[in-house]
């Protein structure tokens, strides 16, 4: 069968879910960080797709212009994470989220 | 879909795939950083399969230039104290309501119906052209710069996006 929007639309499902995974998972903040990313680029990849897809031989351009935005708030969210990794890290010497408890009761 | 393109599809599919999961199970953190962006370049070509030629250089641009080399420098920084990137204790009943999550969406992936009638879509402010010819970069720019278009959230984004540099730096700085 020929590959057409579910085919896109499963492998957006799977990177989704891969992401959300390590999101949950992982005891290291820099590498929650790159899950999310996956994570943006899986729904990245379904915009696109319904962009390209979703109305019989046209491209609506406005999936596509979702992406920039999402790219845009990628790249902002990646830096301001970073930054506060950064800082949590040099005030505690660590960046495991299980040990960041500053506003626990 | 040409039969190129179909191929092209499987493999960066696969090979997308491979990536993400070699990213969550790898111990070494700074090889998880290198598959990152393997799976962005992976993507980026998936958007050339989708005829998306621009976003796919931007992708490479922004996500493998720009969000892998930051990765990689955080990473670097912070590498005295880590040792490597670990799994906590909610290993299996994330890996449980991951599975949930994907069975999930695949069956509403595949279960739904998305053919749409271009009547539905002709009311709303979507510009609609056919494929091939100059590509879509052109028109993607008029899309986002004109006055009915995208201009607003444009230039709310190049604000926004000040604003994440001028936090990094108050956030980063030294008191």
């Amino acid at each position: 069968m020929s590959v057409g929007l579910e085919h896109y639309l499963v492998l957006a499902s799977i990177l989704f879910c891969i992401g959300i995974y390590g999101a949950l998972t992982k005891r290291n903040a820099v590498v929650i960080l790159m899950c999310i990313e996956i994570m943006l680029n899986a729904v990245n990849i379904a915009l696109v797709a319904f962009s390209r897809f979703f109305a019989p031989d046209v491209v609506l351009l406005s999936g596509q212009v979702f992406v920039m935005f999402v790219l845009v708030v990628a790249a902002a969210e990646a830096a301001v994470g970073l930054a506060i990794i950064m800082a949590i890290y040099r005030s505690r010497r660590s960046v495991d989220p299980g040990d960041i408890d500053l506003m626990k009761g | 879909m040409a039969v190129g393109a179909e191929v092209a599809f499987w493999i960066l599919a696969v090979v997308s795939v491979g990536a993400a999961l070699a990213v969550v199970l790898l111990k070494d953190v700074f090889r998880a950083a290198l598959f990152l962006v393997l799976c962005f370049f992976t993507v980026a070509g998936i958007y050339v399969t989708l005829n998306a030629d621009f976003l796919a250089a931007v992708q490479v641009l922004v996500y493998v230039g720009a969000v892998g080399i930051l990765l990689i420098f955080a990473i670097m920084f912070t590498r005295e104290t880590q040792h490597g990137s670990l799994f906590n204790r909610l290993k299996m009943p994330a890996l449980l309501f991951a599975a949930v999550l994907l069975g999930a969406m695949i069956y509403t992936m595949t279960a739904t119906d998305w053919t749409a009638t271009v009547g539905a879509l002709s009311n709303t402010s979507l510009e609609a052209l056919g494929e091939g010819g100059s590509g879509l970069t052109g028109s993607l720019g008029e899309v986002l710069f004109s006055e009915d278009g995208f201009l607003l959230p444009l230039e709310i984004a190049a604000v926004m996006l000040l604003a994440a540099v001028l936090g990094g730096i108050v956030i980063m700085r030294e008191k």
